[in-house]
């Protein structure tokens, strides 16, 4: 039944084409109908089980798997594609595009979800490619210069990770002739070809890291984060890099590679890096969604020291981090997206006092950042907790205290930001700006109780969500 | 051992006319040279018992994507005559390490020559590439029709108003 | 694995290698989108003969085509889709010099 998660998708993108025009305007409908099925199919155990069809239905029958890290992707996922089309209304004006926009976040879900349930290492591959082309054309959907110009090198770059991440699956067929995790995973258990083994895990990562854009790899993703229309900067830092690239390196290191010492050191080398140096590249930024772009990089830097740890803890930490980075950010960026709306402009030097004049906005960008930074008892402060205490059980005593310092460097980006945009007084000239409109305000709301409700139960939550995550 | 000989004339043509590619001044030139080094590529896949994707390669890649990268060369203007002369001293300035650099790594893996003693896994059973893909791989499959519906939206958003204009 | 194919496995990854190290010099050193593009041809043929040596080595010949012909799919998408991107920008800036593209600073 897990094929019911991207035939359903299919099927409505097809039958929305026969529409007619009047029938097109309701395409957004569609599509948060369609993530309020996935949603609603996350929790439903008859869908998640995944029997065998029979008779007729087997055609349908693909081999797709969930387990407790897929099935929270899935949940960021939906919420991410909700929140985009309420966000959208105003950034996507001309009837013809909305219906584009509404067909391309159909293809971009079938593509994530297919990354996120496949067991198979090229069909991988294949959905990879598939979530990456659509967000290409979502980048450039209003064909405007700077968004053309972001579209273009982010291209560029996942192509060159493409091409690394086929040599390293060309690499793995030659020890194991199948691409399926399970013959893979026993194929690379027996062989004695170390250092081809190696090689392959090297350029996979390698290929994977650009994906993710952290900080040695970053090269496109402040660009194409910031060009992006708001719906779509939502988005690609929502969920778009964290499934093709933080998702997936998880799923390859945990399913088939396996956790080896100098890996482990790789990633945690790789996540201090980002984490340090995306919150210190943060703070230099004068455009707001530049900032929340480099802030991205600094958190996807924790979401892998947290899984460095290779431990039960440290990767349920991971995956709690994903979660939590998903929903505060792209509060962050419904704020931004409502500030350009009012304002015209992301310039953070000429904005101040803003929040007298958008309370709901204020407010709950003051959440989000509070959750960013780890504030208790917000969201975001059990999963860094979590995270840190990880790497000292592991005796990375160091890598924890700079974990630490680098959440207090997120502190001070999210201060400054507060600060120049929402504090203060009112800048002349922003007299006029009232709160933004309702699809702007309710998903700053539901993200708001997201990130207190978590954070307030969570007790409850790790128990029953993020523990059995990794009981598998 | 002239089936070796056959295959190294072959490998060699195609770096030869990827490197023209890369190292032509016309851009057209360029796109001739990616369709040559594809047609190369065709010819050593057929060589390596994979004529159906030698097929799929001759045709799509030397073909379908050459008329894309034309079409753009074409849609897009050439550059005024004092350019192309600045272009043309750039460009050396920038390409001529390029072949040097071929040739050293040439020479120093033809000395490495590494054996390989590689254990390789069990054969497969099914030799037609179709029933494969058919049968074992669906979801690949599903995968190209997405694909191929993404293209579709794309090449409608970004192609419709380049004709207008 | 055959002589035969032995005999031919590591010329085949010498050029390989080398097509590699065309289309990165390509991409790296150009200042041109569509040449980029080029360069981005190249590195996914490198891939494509990578493979199909690979499927020929281990006798998964039929395996490897399936996934070739995937592979030629999946990349005629993206050199169509990057091909509608080149065009946009070249109507905005009239030009195809990658040295334009400073908007953004990464």
């Amino acid at each position: 039944m897990l094929s019911l998660l991207i035939l359903i998708p299919l099927a409505f993108l097809l039958l929305m084409n026969f529409l007619t025009l009047k029938g097109r305007r309701m395409a957004f409908a569609v599509v948060m109908a369609l993530s309020f099925f996935q949603i609603y199919a996350v929790f439903c155990p008859t869908i998640m089980a995944n029997r065998p069809l029979h008779g007729l239905a087997s055609v349908f029958d693909f081999t797709l798997a969930v387990d407790g890290l897929s099935r929270i992707m899935l949940l960021c996922i939906a919420i991410v594609i909700f929140i985009a089309l309420l966000v959208a209304a105003p950034f996507v004006k001309e009837e013809d595009k909305r219906f584009y926009f509404a067909g391309l976040m159909i293809l971009e879900l079938m593509g994530l979800n297919g990354v996120v349930m496949v067991r198979d290492i090229f069909s991988m591959y294949v959905f990879w490619e598939v979530a990456a082309a659509a967000s290409f054309i979502l980048i450039a959907l209003q064909k405007k210069r700077d968004p053309l110009e972001g579209a273009f090198k982010y291209l560029i770059f996942s192509s060159v990770a493409t091409v690394f991440v086929l040599s390293a699956i060309a690499i793995i067929l030659l020890i194991s002739g199948d691409t399926s995790f399970a013959a893979i995973r026993e194929a690379l258990r027996v062989s004695p070809h170390s250092f081809l083994i190696t090689l392959a895990v090297g350029i996979f990562l390698a290929g994977l890291f650009m994906k993710a854009g952290v900080m040695p790899f970053h090269g496109y993703l402040p660009d194409a984060y910031a060009s992006a229309p708001a719906p779509v900067s939502i988005l690609l830092a929502g969920v778009v890099t964290k499934t093709l690239g933080v998702y997936t390196a998880m799923r390859i290191v945990i399913d088939l590679f396996g956790f080896s010492a100098s890996l482990q050191s790789i990633l945690l080398c790789i996540g201090l890096i980002s984490a340090i140096f995306g919150a210190l590249a943060a703070m230099g930024q004068k455009d707001l969604k530049r900032l929340l772009a480099y802030s991205s990089i600094s958190q996807v830097g924790y979401i892998f020291l947290g899984f460095g740890c290779g431990t039960p803890l440290g990767i349920a930490a991971a995956i709690f981090h994903i979660f939590n980075h998903t929903v505060f950010k792209s509060l962050l960026f419904v704020n931004a997206a409502a500030v350009e709306d009012r304002t015209g402009s992301l310039d953070m030097s000429r904005m101040s006092g803003l929040a007298s004049r958008m309370p709901v906005t204020g407010t709950t960008s003051v959440l989000a950042s509070l959750s960013a930074s780890g504030v208790p008892p917000l969201a975001g402060f059990w999963s860094k907790l979590f995270i840190v205490l990880a790497l000292w059980q592991c005796g990375h005593y160091g890598v924890a205290a700079t974990a630490v310092m680098a959440s207090l460097l997120t502190l001070a980006y999210m201060l400054l930001f507060q600060r120049s945009v929402f504090f203060g007084t009112l800048e002349k000239g922003l007299e006029g700006v009232v709160e933004a409109g309702f699809g702007l305000t309710l998903p700053a709301i539901i993200l708001a109780v997201l990130i207190v409700g978590i954070g307030l139960f969570f007790p409850y939550i790790v128990h029953t969500v993020i523990f059995p995550v990794v009981s598998y | 051992m002239l089936a070796l000989n056959i295959d190294i004339v072959v490998l060699f043509l195609m770096a030869l006319s990827a490197l023209w590619t890369v190292m032509t001044r016309s851009l057209l030139r360029s796109a001739i040279g990616l369709a040559l080094t594809s047609a190369m590529l065709t010819i050593l896949m057929f060589r390596l018992h994979a004529p159906l994707a030698a097929v799929f390669e001759l045709s799509v890649c030397s073909g379908l994507i050459s008329v894309v990268f034309i079409a753009t060369i074409s849609l897009t203007q050439p550059m005024s005559q004092e350019k192309v002369l600045q272009h043309m001293k750039d460009r050396l300035e920038r390409f001529w390490y390029l072949p040097i650099l071929l040739i050293l790594t040439g020479i120093v893996l033809s000395f490495l020559n590494l054996k390989f003693n590689l254990i390789l896994p069990a054969p497969e059973i099914e030799k037609d590439p179709r029933i494969v893909l058919w049968n074992q791989r669906p979801l690949d499959l599903l995968g190209q029709i997405i694909m191929l519906l993404t293209g579709a939206f794309g090449i409608v958003i970004l192609f419709r108003e380049a004709k207008k204009k | 694995m055959s002589a035969q194919a032995l005999t031919l496995f590591w010329p085949f990854c010498l050029f390989i290698v080398i097509l590699f190290i065309i289309g990165f010099y390509c991409l790296l050193v150009t200042f041109n989108l569509i040449r980029a593009l080029i360069g981005l041809e190249l590195l996914i043929k490198a891939v494509t003969l990578l493979l199909v040596l690979v499927g020929y080595v281990t006798r998964h010949e039929a395996l490897i085509q399936s996934l070739v012909i995937t592979l030629i799919v999946m990349e005629v998408v993206i050199i169509a889709v990057a091909a509608g991107i080149v065009l946009g920008l070249h109507q905005h800036n009239k030009s195809l010099d990658v040295r334009q593209l400073r908007n953004l600073k990464g």
